[in-house]
């Protein structure tokens, strides 16, 4: 750890302001909390509110996990890693179930949380409602009155153009009844696992200046229609690494005739599975 | 003796004490009802240490503090301006409320506004202890349900009706601290 530093970077006052504000975000689940969002040493879409929240979660003897679209080993992921070895001198893991904190972009873990986890989520919008109306004045006040017609007018002008429910990530969810909440980029194939899961989770968006949070075991529902249910959705295809069938997965192109291959998009899922022996259609096993 | 007793009882080490306690009061939010440890601070009586301990990790200048008359003394005086800096303030300019249950004026809080419900206060309640359980707790936080000691049910049902308005408070006992948001429905048991 850099002595040059104090714990986790954030000066005291810093992380007072961050931590009432958590507080309150429990208090009021799905509620988006003004904070003083302040200059962090990356840029903006970096996971500068995530980054914050974290800081002010940590304590010395956490355990942290960073991903970013579920991998351990890209490059936003890796430096905000570091940036908390360096700063807080945490330790540091890339299995899901060894960490304490984990802070993640747009992905939740495939493995199932548990209590005494926290789990925080890089927001870049954290507003729901503002691709429908830009005001922030009138978003709040639509919140205040429960006044949510326009976002089950957007998901019906989806049905009336595709057949179906188009959106596919930052899919909006209702908490406990009361307030519609982003629940930031992740895949919809991801929305179940919001609720009812042990674990905190915590929303830091930084440019916005918002925090929110869902406590544990908190009722999370998906915005849908009786006639168009909602539907967790997926690729068609099993890992070609690991054979997995029930993982998130992303598509990448392997050569220039149209080649392509699947894969776990959570990087520590994928490979707990090779080490324990499940083999996919492409592994360097069946490959070679 | 006064004096050096103001002075003392903070944190040994700033950042990582109020790290951990800070740990602590937020799994105490997050759980309602289920109790936690805050041992970082020793504040001088009747202050309790987990009370003292909150305020410390959480109280600054920047949020008016109000001190029911339970534990508006002299020293506890001195020793909140020297530790928080916390200015002291009428109950309805409150961020955080600190004293005993009866001494609290629930009434004058502010219990934030439709748009922003977060500007509420947050009380801070001693009591003599944190069991047996008198309430069931259930909501956000809670799988099925949780056994609580309260000092009342009436009024958190009450505050529990007016969501997302309403105060959220903490309850602590010596070093034994627990929280019960605005969002926890509340029985008798």
């Amino acid at each position: 750890m850099s002595e040059a530093y104090t714990f986790a970077y954030l000066d005291d006052a810093t992380k007072r302001m961050i931590r009432r504000a958590l507080l309150k975000a429990l208090a009021v689940p799905g509620y988006q909390v003004p904070f003083a969002s302040r200059e962090m040493p990356m840029p903006y879409g970096w996971g500068t509110g995530g980054v914050q929240v974290t800081a002010a979660c940590l304590t010395p003897e956490d355990t942290l996990k960073v991903i970013d679209q579920g991998a351990d080993d890209t490059t936003n992921a890796v430096s905000i890693r570091r940036f908390f070895e360096r700063t807080a001198g945490v330790a540091v893991s890339e299995h899901t179930a060894e960490a304490s904190v984990i802070q993640t972009r747009h992905r939740i873990p495939e493995k199932p949380l548990s209590e005494g986890q926290i789990l925080v989520y890089q927001v870049p919008i954290p507003e729901p409602l503002r691709f429908l109306e830009p005001r922030e004045s009138e978003t709040r006040k639509m919140h205040a009155l429960e006044e949510y017609g326009l976002m089950h007018v957007k998901l019906y002008e989806d049905i009336a153009r595709h057949g179906a429910i188009a959106t596919s990530y930052a899919y909006p969810v209702r908490v406990e009844g009361r307030y519609v909440m982003d629940p930031s980029p992740i895949p919809k194939f991801d929305n179940p696992k919001l609720s009812n899961n042990p674990a905190i989770q915590l929303f830091g968006a930084g440019r916005e200046q918002r925090i929110y949070a869902l406590p544990p075991y908190t009722q999370v529902v998906s915005l849908d229609f009786e006639d168009h249910p909602f539907e967790p959705t997926k690729a068609e295809a099993a890992c070609d690494l690991c054979g997995a069938t029930e993982s998130y997965l992303d598509e990448v192109i392997v050569d220039d005739a149209g080649g392509r291959m699947f894969c776990c998009s959570d990087t520590d899922f994928c490979a707990s599975r090779r080490d324990a022996g499940h083999i996919g259609r492409l592994a360097p096993e069946v490959v070679a | 003796m006064a004096m050096t007793e103001a002075l003392s009882g903070g944190f040994a080490d700033a950042p990582t004490d109020a790290a951990r306690a800070f740990r602590a009061l937020l799994e105490a939010m997050a759980r309602p009802g289920r109790l936690q440890r805050l041992t970082q601070a020793t504040p001088p009586a009747p202050l309790s240490v987990a009370a003292g301990t909150a305020l410390l990790t959480l109280a600054d200048s920047t949020t008016p503090l109000f001190l029911a008359p339970s534990h508006d003394t002299p020293l506890l005086r001195d020793w909140i301006a020297f530790h928080c800096a916390a200015p002291l303030c009428a109950p309805e300019q409150a961020v955080f409320a600190l004293g005993r249950w009866e001494a609290l004026p629930l009434a004058r809080f502010a219990l934030g506004t439709p748009d922003y419900p977060d500007r509420s206060v947050t009380v801070i309640v001693e009591l003599e202890a944190l069991e047996p359980p008198n309430a069931l707790l259930s909501g956000p936080g809670i799988q099925t349900v949780q056994a609580a000691h309260l000092p009342e049910i009436a009024a958190f049902q009450a505050n529990h009706a007016r969501f997302p308005l309403g105060f959220d408070a903490y309850f602590c006992a010596g070093t034994r601290i627990a929280a019960l948001p605005r969002a926890t429905g509340v029985e008798a048991l």
